[in-house]
């Protein structure tokens, strides 16, 4: 693999992660993550939305009129977010119903637009698709990261299955209600951002990302 | 002029292969913002967009309607009581719940249909088989409902266990169709479950919560003159009170989800409903006539 396109695909894991560097993604990242088995498949869904839209969307991007650019983009991140839909009512249809609307709501996800109009405007539908990869990692880990803690302390169970006996089923494990509710993932998620920064202290102190700006310019929407 | 007789020309030889070949490559060389090549370029995208999502509809559609069927018959072995996490659902289904055909009007069972091509959802719909509801009565905002239904029976022993009854009405966003299991004494609740929904997820959503969906174990259907008064109130139900067995409590934050579960239960257990069919099973004790 060529240094470069090992570069793109690593770097969105830590070093630039969607989540806590650029914090984009935050909405479905609160909502789904109670479980792992529905934070696995939303990270399925989402890795294969943005690395399929952002290669699509690179193979036309001589030929996008900048006046409809953002419509191009929309529509083809949504038509493949209703493919992804309708595979996982094909496949999957416990985990789609608990998904609910959060597939849908890929469509609107920062990750999949920002990496469309940051990346893949500009570079070769390879580079663009294992752009889209290695974001949807980025995403996929830090999920990953906040439904074990979710799952684990919430319902004492990972995968479904037991691993802390619960004091209702006669363990000693008594389980955190808070862990079930999304506001418990913004405090695990300002907790790894937390990690983040002290293990790489280059993610605070580069000049372009100063504290003052985080209230004006750097805050994800969904 | 000159360009407009140009298109226009471009445009009549469009049909054949080379003539759509050289206009292809016309539109391509032209600049981007150009309003012809923002046309055509949305024209394309909007084509091939939209075969690639009715392909994978179509292609996939058998796929998910025998997943809702499953998904169903799952939902009614959950509120008979009868899932475990290693059911073989379509066998499970086969060997203990029996389907019927049932008249709403007369209560009878009907046994001229073929119980397993009905679908009452489909009937509701059909003006052949469906009548309107009176918009007084229509407390489930429901509008017109299927002239027959369709009833699952447990048996033990040959003795009815559960009757399973399909109920819907409309919540805050949706129409919300579920099943109400009861005792054969059609009075006493067993379970409720919700299998088709769209109410807002953590909030109305909440009704497929199982910890929610225990509380209505026990709770009884009917007062003494068979008026149905089960219902759900705000807050938490204080069981030391008297009537608490009528009531359960509201969904947190979901007053109008809540009103709309109240409401289909009043419906669907009252006249317009179930209640000629449970006033049978009562008086034959759920032997006669399965």
């Amino acid at each position: 693999m060529k240094a470069e396109t090992k570069k793109v695909l690593v770097d969105p894991l830590v070093d630039n992660n969607p989540i806590t560097l650029q914090v984009l993604g935050i909405c479905s990242a609160l909502a789904v993550t109670s479980q792992m088995k529905t934070s696995i498949i939303m990270a399925i869904a989402l890795t294969v939305v943005v690395a399929c839209s952002s290669a699509a969307i690179s193979m036309v991007r001589n030929h996008i009129p900048s006046s409809i650019r953002i419509i191009v983009q929309m529509t083809i991140i949504a038509s493949l977010v209703i493919v992804v839909d309708q595979i996982l009512k094909a496949f999957v249809y416990d985990v789609s119903k608990q998904l609910s609307v959060f597939v849908g709501l890929i469509i609107t996800n920062c990750i999949v637009m920002g990496r469309a109009e940051a990346y893949a405007m500009k570079n070769s539908p390879w580079d663009s698709f294992v752009d889209g990869i290695g974001n949807g990692l980025g995403y996929s880990l830090i999920l990953l990261i906040v439904a074990f803690f979710r799952e684990l302390f919430g319902a004492g169970k990972l995968f479904g299955i037991e691993i802390l006996k619960l004091t209702k089923d006669g363990g000693w494990y008594e389980p955190n209600g808070l862990m079930l509710l999304p506001p418990s993932a913004f405090f695990i998620i300002g907790l790894i951002i937390w990690a983040f920064r002290s293990w790489k202290p280059a993610q605070v102190e580069s000049a372009d990302f100063k504290i003052s700006s985080i209230a004006h310019g750097e805050g994800g929407h969904h | 002029m000159s360009n407009d007789n140009n298109e226009q020309n471009d445009l009549n030889s469009a049909p054949t292969a080379s003539g759509f070949r050289a206009y292809k490559e016309r539109v391509l060389a032209l600049g981007n913002d150009s309003f012809e090549k923002t046309i055509v370029v949305a024209l394309a995208l909007c084509l091939v967009c939209a075969v690639f999502v009715s392909l994978s509809a179509v292609a996939l559609k058998p796929l998910q309607a025998y997943n809702k069927a499953l998904d169903m018959k799952k939902n009614i072995l959950d509120v008979a009581g009868l899932l475990n996490e290693d059911t073989d659902i379509d066998q499970a289904f086969k060997t203990q719940i029996q389907a019927k055909i049932i008249d709403l009007k007369t209560g009878d069972y009907d046994d001229s249909i073929n119980v397993d091509i009905f679908d009452q959802r489909k009937a509701a719909k059909d003006p052949e088989q469906n009548v309107a509801i009176p918009r007084k009565a229509d407390i489930a905002s429901i509008k017109v409902k299927s002239k027959k239904a369709k009833v699952y029976l447990v048996k033990t022993d040959g003795q009815i266990s559960s009757i399973i009854l399909p109920v819907h009405g409309y919540g805050l966003w949706s129409t919300m169709y579920g099943f109400l299991a009861l005792d054969a004494d059609g009075q006493t609740v067993q379970s409720i479950s919700f299998y088709d929904q769209a109410e807002t997820p953590g909030l109305g959503g909440e009704v497929v919560n199982p910890d929610w969906r225990a509380l209505w174990k026990g709770k009884q259907l009917y007062n003494a003159d068979l008026v149905p008064v089960l219902r759900l109130v705000k807050g938490v139900v204080d069981k030391s009170k008297p009537g608490a067995e009528h009531k359960i409590d509201g969904l947190a934050g979901a007053t109008l989800t809540s009103n709309g579960v109240s409401n289909l239960i009043r419906y669907w257990m009252g006249n317009e409903g179930f209640a000629p069919y449970l006033n049978k099973v009562r008086t034959t004790k759920g032997k006669e006539g399965v």
